[in-house]
């Protein structure tokens, strides 16, 4: 057992880290404030080659695996927690691909996905399936060399601005999880439009928008895997998504730490910096042991899903232990901060409301404990 | 064209402290960089290859783990990187600094073009990059902000107190790059991956054959006798009140101070 990195992980996140501290971190603020996309953040990912990590050399990448993936979201996601969520929902188009594509789809769509040419993002909740997922009304009907998609979705990251989406609709709605099949579709695709772009307890920033598709014309071609098999193409995209999940707590965790404890000394009441007072150091070490656990605990996800073990119920795990973490971490972050912590004038505010997205999306946390019971349950009987 | 660029690996001053009691500065534990000028000077020879074709390489001089600048300089994009590591250079002046690196440009041989940092972050003299070129005997210019390059000559725009220069030089070369020059690129992971795999060329003194009398301490004929922070002789002022008076009162204070 080693819980090192190698000299080359450890030269990478180097690179990463700086330019997270030197950049992404000063500017997050104004970046929530402001509520444009971040353009300008994603120029600079993909100058890092940061899009490319987990894409396989032939296709453009770096040939790394999840855990570098997921150590850079970590990064990402303390400087800039919006910046991390479009790494993060940028793989939710990837990964598919990379999993699920033919030789023809990966060629022509890995690339400038990895190059961060092109922006990518994931369909698949709808108003009337969130955490079930079968339950998909989205309609894909073949008609000659097309498939024809009727239907909408909802609260989809990167909506609007991406340009590859992986779309999760149904060719036999009757059969509910069963006819569910997923394509690879093109912003301007004839048929295919924008609606509502959410207003959300923060990240102002970061687009969360309806898709519509009216008579969407999707070439027979962009079929991702093979029809009726688009439910296991969700829930594997689902799994690496919550490793995402899991890790950006982590890094908006330690973000929400590291402002508390730098603050802490230098706020002084009855006479003495308030980090002499024992209510808060144990609010300090609660919050740095729980980040470890959950950091641990999403890498050790990660490592399991490079060396090819089973590792969606880890993955569950670590996307419910992180995220309910991240939330009583930032939590008491602002506790720690007092009536400071409420005013904008401080990061933990934003903080604070931005850690409560982790309970919710990728499944929430209850569905979280179902995948995790049902697995145990599943292997109890086995043995 | 070949463009060589001399960097220093120097202590991230952001990070730097001065111990109180000695008045020197703290050292230990103080992570290094390279200097940041030399960064503009990187930037500039790999925009000139851009545009150009060629190749550049990357040289210092300086203890074993200077390295690490070097392979942050080929994680940037640069080709080759050299080392020239002797205890005979310890305690080199601007005078032995430049005339060390004179001579291993000159071992390199066949450079169209030299390009330094205007100065280091340390020592602030920025000396050794015009040394160079009077060891080398070639054309320089100071404070780059802008080049081109035709043929075997250079035009060189330069930033010089309240006013531009453009000058123009034949090649070989040598300018120093101003902080305005450009913004330096970051280092890529797949820079920073190939940087690993690269090899890095080490030098001593005897490899570049350089006088000995000439380096190191022997061949520095200035020392630093000590080095202290400023004394703070005013403490500023603080104005309250409305903004809009508040604002009055310093636009009248910069009016008597001349600022405007």
């Amino acid at each position: 057992m080693d819980f090192s990195f190698t000299e080359e992980q450890a030269e990478i996140f180097a690179a990463v880290r700086e330019v997270c501290e030197e950049e992404l971190k000063p500017q997050a603020d104004e970046l929530d404030r402001r509520g444009e996309y971040p353009w300008d953040n994603i120029k600079l990912l993909a100058e890092l080659d940061l899009f490319g990590i987990p894409i396989p050399l032939e296709y453009g990448g770096l040939g790394l695996g999840l855990i570098e993936w997921a150590v850079v979201g970590e990064l990402l996601s303390a400087a800039c927690t919006t910046t991390g969520a479009v790494y993060g929902a940028h793989m939710l188009a990837q990964y598919p691909i990379m999993a699920f594509g033919t030789d023809e789809q990966k060629a022509k769509y890995l690339r400038p996905l990895a190059a961060g040419e092109k922006i990518g993002a994931f369909g698949l909740t709808e108003p009337n399936a969130g955490s079930d997922a079968g339950n998909v009304q989205t309609r894909a009907q073949l008609q000659g060399d097309d498939y024809i998609l009727n239907g909408s979705k909802v609260f989809i990251t990167n909506g609007g601005d991406a340009e590859i989406y992986v779309i999760i609709a149904n060719v036999a709605p009757e059969k509910g999880s069963r006819g569910l099949t997923a394509f690879i579709v093109e912003k301007g695709t004839e048929g295919f439009s924008f609606g509502k772009d959410e207003e959300k307890m923060a990240y102002a920033a970061l687009s969360n928008r309806e898709l519509i598709f009216q008579d969407a014309r999707v070439p027979k071609d962009n079929l991702l895997g093979r029809e009726r098999r688009g439910f296991r193409v969700a829930m594997e995209t689902l799994s690496v998504g919550r490793i995402g999940m899991a890790i950006g707590a982590v890094g908006l965790a330690q973000a929400a730490y590291d402002a508390a404890i730098a603050y802490a000394p230098t706020r002084e009441q009855f006479g003495q910096p308030i980090s002499e007072f024992q209510a808060i150091q144990f609010m300090l070490a609660d919050m740095a042991t729980s980040i470890e656990a959950a950091r641990w605990l999403t890498y050790s996800a990660a490592w399991r899903k490079d060396q090819e073990l089973e590792y969606e119920k880890e993955a569950a795990m670590a996307k419910v232990f992180a995220s309910e973490m991240c939330v009583d971490v930032c939590n008491k972050a602002v506790q720690i901060h007092g009536g400071y912590g409420y005013t904008r004038d401080y990061a933990v505010e934003r903080y604070y409301r931005e850690a409560k997205l982790f309970d919710i999306v990728e499944g929430t946390s209850e569905i979280q404990r179902l995948v995790i019971a049902n697995r145990l349950l599943k292997e109890a009987q086995r043995s | 064209m070949h463009i060589v660029v001399c960097i220093k690996q120097v202590p991230d001053t952001a990070e730097v402290r001065i111990d109180p009691e000695t008045n020197t500065l703290i050292r230990e534990g103080v992570p290094s960089i390279i200097n940041p000028f030399d960064e503009n000077a990187i930037e500039a020879a790999l925009q000139l290859q851009e545009e150009h074709g060629g190749k550049v390489t990357v040289i210092t001089m300086g203890p074993p783990q200077a390295e690490e600048a070097l392979r942050q300089a080929l994680a940037m994009g640069c080709d080759e990187a050299i080392l020239i590591s002797d205890r005979a250079c310890a305690g080199s002046d601007t005078l032995a600094t430049s005339y060390i690196l004179s001579q291993a440009i000159e071992k390199i041989g066949d450079y169209d073009l030299i390009i330094c940092g205007k100065q280091a972050f340390d020592g602030d003299t920025g000396q050794v990059g015009p040394g160079i070129a009077e060891h080398l005997g070639v054309p320089q210019a100071t404070y780059a902000l802008d080049v081109e390059v035709e043929g075997g000559k250079m035009q060189v725009k330069r930033l010089l107190a309240g006013r531009f220069e453009t000058v123009a030089m034949r090649l070989p070369a040598l300018i120093t790059a101003d902080k305005h020059m450009n913004v330096p690129r970051h280092a890529g992971l797949r820079g920073v991956m190939q940087a690993r795999k690269k090899e890095i060329t080490t030098w001593s003194a005897a490899d570049i054959g350089v006088e000995p009398e000439q380096c190191g301490l022997a061949g520095s004929p200035t020392t630093v006798v000590e080095i202290f922070p400023p004394q703070r002789s005013h403490t500023g002022e603080r104005l309250e009140g409305e903004a809009r008076e508040v604002a009055r009162q310093l636009f009248a204070k910069l009016r008597e101070n001349k600022v405007v």
